[in-house]
């Protein structure tokens, strides 16, 4: 992967809450167009180190490079258009608009102006249901929606965005094993035309996904490589599971 | 009067201000730490305390000492009643919903001012002071009556202080304070602490004003000052905390009193509430406050 | 807001503006003005419903906005002798900056902070409204002369001291006020808007400048409310301080809770029924501060979508 400039990089970057390091120097680094899955055991500092990349949380210290260019003093909505998006770990559509309207603020700031940019508008929201096969409910409230269909909801307003890094933070948490099939399916086809970092717990959807396994521990990267070389690290298990990773 | 003199008039004023708006002050101060509720009505307690005074020493037909402690025992109590039903009836129901209580609280402002013009009409009425007393400076002669003011309201605030610091009732609020949630867990009945905290916030104003009536006259629309002047105070002296309170009370009451004395006190009441609200937008905690939370 | 068919939509406001138009027609000459200064004060309310019902930002100070247009517009006329489309320009101005410099400071806070830091803001407007009195003339206020309130154009006389011509102008500027609001409900702007009252950090993450967006509506707002001033003063001829107190900031706020936040005939439908629940009960009782007081209370404890809130709630969702 050294012959392709990265997409994000990270360099000493860390994170303190009072004297806690939540995370720890990190350095890390990601190919444009793969798919990353950042894994650990709760606490580990994983959305802390999302929230870092997408600038919800001020780093105390290191740099972030998106793209060759340095985002680390800019504001979370700056990264945004820059192209990077994150969906949220708890659902957090807006309860109170439709389906279409969700998708709609995603697409609307880049739709452009006038006849044109109401059409172009239209369309984005359209593909983005699609997708996400949420097309038949555009017209509910997101609060009506059922679970499984507001998670889905959230990843059709983070690809709508148009991203070329899409952060999704345990995404199939609380998805029945049938959506789960669907969601792999949607996170390979949005993994065409964007680089994907996906915090999961569920290992065997990131034995499915993942091309490389970033395992984060206390704040550190603990290890780092393919899927198998990750399965096969007695330090990750002792660490992660304290058993086998097949989980 | 020289300067010198003048000066220590406008001080003893502002202490005699200070005093009373630091127990009114600490009320609100209460109700906004425990329950997290902007009692917008707050003002109003305190306008209710004034004439439930006067109506209470009317009615008693005998030394003027003697109605004055009527009242300083039947007018909070009343207050307080006042204010637990309206805690009951309308801001439990709410919830405690930030914003709506201060909707509801301002409905309850327009209701007891409204009550109090009707019933007690739109005049000033001055209730007599329980003595008389001339304390004699070398350069004028000063009013026993308000240097005992002072002293009262230093003991009930002391008063207050040992009360939610030294004992079990005071202990049951800050645990309710700090975390609902789990002091409910823990088998402190929330809601009847919500309710007495509200009662008792409000008989504080009621307190204060019944102490300050000899001097000022009940009036029905007195209530708007005692409001503005504690939510700086409680601004300033940091949102919830007691010691803030009334080092902010202090320092805003003497302030007041000196800086009306030799300005024009309208000058003075615009810059005051353009400082504080800057203070509420750049330093949340207060500038005595250590934590925001 | 979802692309749905505009039509009942336009329907229903051009209606309404109909009706208000025929009103004027039928009414006997006291509904005829008290409706006329409703309208001008729905503008208000409109300002007011802008910020509190789209945004979720609950001000305790619009006083402020709707009294800076009214002096803004007041004083010029009254000292320097401006004419009225000056005067009404210079009042929208005057709100407008005031609401962009006071923007910029309340919307460093959120919440119950937001509520006190506006209310101060107003207090010391107010404050300052009486501190210049000789100019301002305090809380007896000052009344402009008729010669001063009439536009000439192109040789025609809109003298605005006659009665139908006060009603055709309040008219007027209510149709455009409501006329914005209801572009701006259904613009993205107004979508980016409700994102933000139902959660702002979302929106932050979809790559909206949030602190801007608020800031845009706060002075869109202040504008607005300003123009309810500034035609206020310019159509009815009197400023005064009591104008500027914290009773014109409950107002709107109750017009606007009881009409039903984030409607856009909301704020019309309450200030209609405030007026004239007052003017009836005034009929009984002198104790309208009483009345207030009481349907604010009902109103939070079991209406607190309003009367169009609730209708849309239930019966018709397109209600915008």
């Amino acid at each position: 992967m050294a012959a392709v400039s990265p997409i994000l990089v990270t360099k000493g970057l860390s994170r303190s809450f009072g004297g806690l390091k939540a995370v720890d120097d990190v350095d890390f680094e990601m190919a444009p167009g793969e798919i990353r899955a950042l894994i650990g055991p709760n606490g580990a500092g994983k959305t802390t180190f999302v929230s870092l990349v997408c600038g919800r949380v001020e780093p105390t210290g290191g740099t972030i490079i998106f793209d060759g260019e340095d985002v680390t003093r800019l504001a979370a909505h700056q990264r945004v258009r820059r192209g990077i998006a994150y969906t949220f770990q708890i659902t957090s559509v807006f309860g109170n608009l439709t389906a279409w309207d969700n998708v709609a603020l995603a697409v609307q700031r880049h739709a452009g102006k006038g006849p044109r940019g109401a059409r172009g508008l239209r369309e984005g929201v359209q593909e983005a249901l699609l997708r996400t096969g949420l097309a038949g409910r555009q017209g509910v409230l997101a609060a009506n929606l059922a679970y499984g269909h507001q998670r889905l909801l959230e990843v059709a307003m983070g690809l709508a965005l148009k991203p070329r890094l899409l952060i999704l933070d345990e995404p199939t948490q609380g998805l029945s094993d049938g959506e789960i099939d669907g969601f792999v399916g949607l996170v390979r086809d949005i993994a065409r035309d964007a680089t994907v970092l996906l915090i999961e717990h569920n290992m065997d959807v990131v034995m499915r996904l993942a091309d490389r396994i970033t395992v984060l521990n206390a704040g550190r990267i603990l290890a780092e490589g393919a899927p198998d070389a990750i399965r096969a690290d007695a330090e990750v298990q002792q660490a992660y599971l304290g058993a086998p990773a097949d989980g | 009067m020289a300067f010198g003199p003048h000066l220590l008039l406008a001080t003893l004023d502002g202490l005699v201000t200070a005093a009373i708006l630091a127990l009114t002050a600490l009320g609100l101060s209460l109700v906004f730490g425990v329950m997290r509720v902007v009692n917008v009505a707050h003002g109003e307690f305190f306008m209710l305390g004034a004439i439930v005074a006067w109506f209470v020493s009317s009615l008693v037909d005998a030394h003027p000492a003697i109605g004055f402690l009527a009242a300083l025992v039947v007018s909070p109590l009343v207050v307080g009643a006042v204010a637990l039903v309206s805690e009951r009836l309308v801001l439990r129901r709410l919830n405690y919903q930030p914003e709506a209580t201060i909707v509801a609280t301002i409905g309850m402002l327009y209701i007891i001012q409204q009550l109090a013009l009707t019933t007690f009409g739109p005049a000033a009425r001055a209730v007599p002071a329980p003595f008389s007393l001339r304390i004699d400076f070398p350069w004028f002669g000063y009013s026993g009556y308000k240097l005992a003011v002072i002293a009262a309201a230093v003991l009930l605030i002391l008063a207050t202080w040992f009360v939610l610091t030294r004992t079990r009732v005071g202990l049951v609020m800050r645990a309710t304070q700090y975390d609902s949630e789990t002091a409910q867990a823990f088998g402190i009945p929330v809601d009847r602490v919500y309710a007495g905290v509200f009662a008792t916030g409000a008989m504080l104003a009621a307190v204060a004003a019944v102490l300050i009536v000899p001097v000022q006259q009940a009036y029905y629309l007195m209530g708007l000052d005692p409001l503005l002047l504690s939510f700086i105070v409680v601004i300033i002296g940091g949102l919830g905390s007691l010691r803030g309170t009334v080092v902010a009370a202090v320092l805003v009451g003497v302030g007041d009193g000196v800086v009306s004395a030799f300005f024009s006190p309208t000058l003075a009441k615009i810059i005051a509430t353009l400082l504080v609200a800057l203070v509420l937008v750049f330093r949340p905690q207060g500038l005595f406050g250590t934590t925001a939370r | 807001m979802t692309d749905r068919a505009f039509a009942p939509t336009l329907a229903l406001h051009l209606g309404v503006i109909a009706v208000l138009a025929v009103l004027q027609f039928v009414l006997p000459d006291y509904h005829h003005g008290l409706l006329a200064r409703i309208m001008v004060l729905a503008i208000f309310a409109m300002g007011y419903n802008l910020l509190f019902g789209y945004v979720g930002l609950l001000s305790l100070g619009h006083a402020m906005f709707f009294s800076a247009g009214l002096y803004g517009a007041g004083l010029p006329v009254f000292h320097l002798g401006w004419g009225v489309p000056a005067a009404f320009a210079a009042g929208i101005a005057a709100g407008g900056l005031l609401a962009l410099l006071v923007g910029v400071l309340v919307l460093r806070t959120t919440g119950v902070a937001f509520m006190i830091v506006t209310m101060m803001f107003a207090q010391a407007f107010y404050l300052a409204i009486l501190y210049f009195a000789p100019w301002t003339k305090g809380s007896e206020g000052f009344v402009l002369p008729q010669a001063a309130r009439a536009i000439d154009i192109a040789g025609a006389r809109w003298d605005l001291t006659s009665p139908s011509m006060r009603y055709w102008t309040a008219l007027l500027l209510f149709s455009a006020v409501l006329a914005l609001t209801l572009y701006v409900a259904r613009s993205p702007y107004g979508r980016v808007l409700v994102a933000i009252r139902e959660n702002e950090e979302r929106t932050r993450m979809l790559g909206y400048d949030t602190f801007a967006t608020k800031l845009l509506a706060v002075v869109l707002s202040g504008a607005i409310c300003a123009a309810s001033g500034a035609a206020y003063v310019l159509i009815f001829g009197y400023a005064g301080s009591t104008l500027a107190s914290i009773q014109y900031s409950i107002l709107p706020l109750l017009w606007v809770l009881l009409g039903g936040a984030a409607t856009t005939l909301g704020p019309l439908l309450g200030t209609v029924f405030m007026y004239y629940v007052i003017d009836v009960a005034s009929g009984y009782t002198t104790a309208w501060l009483l009345i207030v007081g009481i349907v604010l209370i009902l109103l939070v404890l079991f209406f607190p979508r309003g009367v169009l809130g609730t209708i849309r709630e239930r019966w018709v969702p397109w209600l915008p």
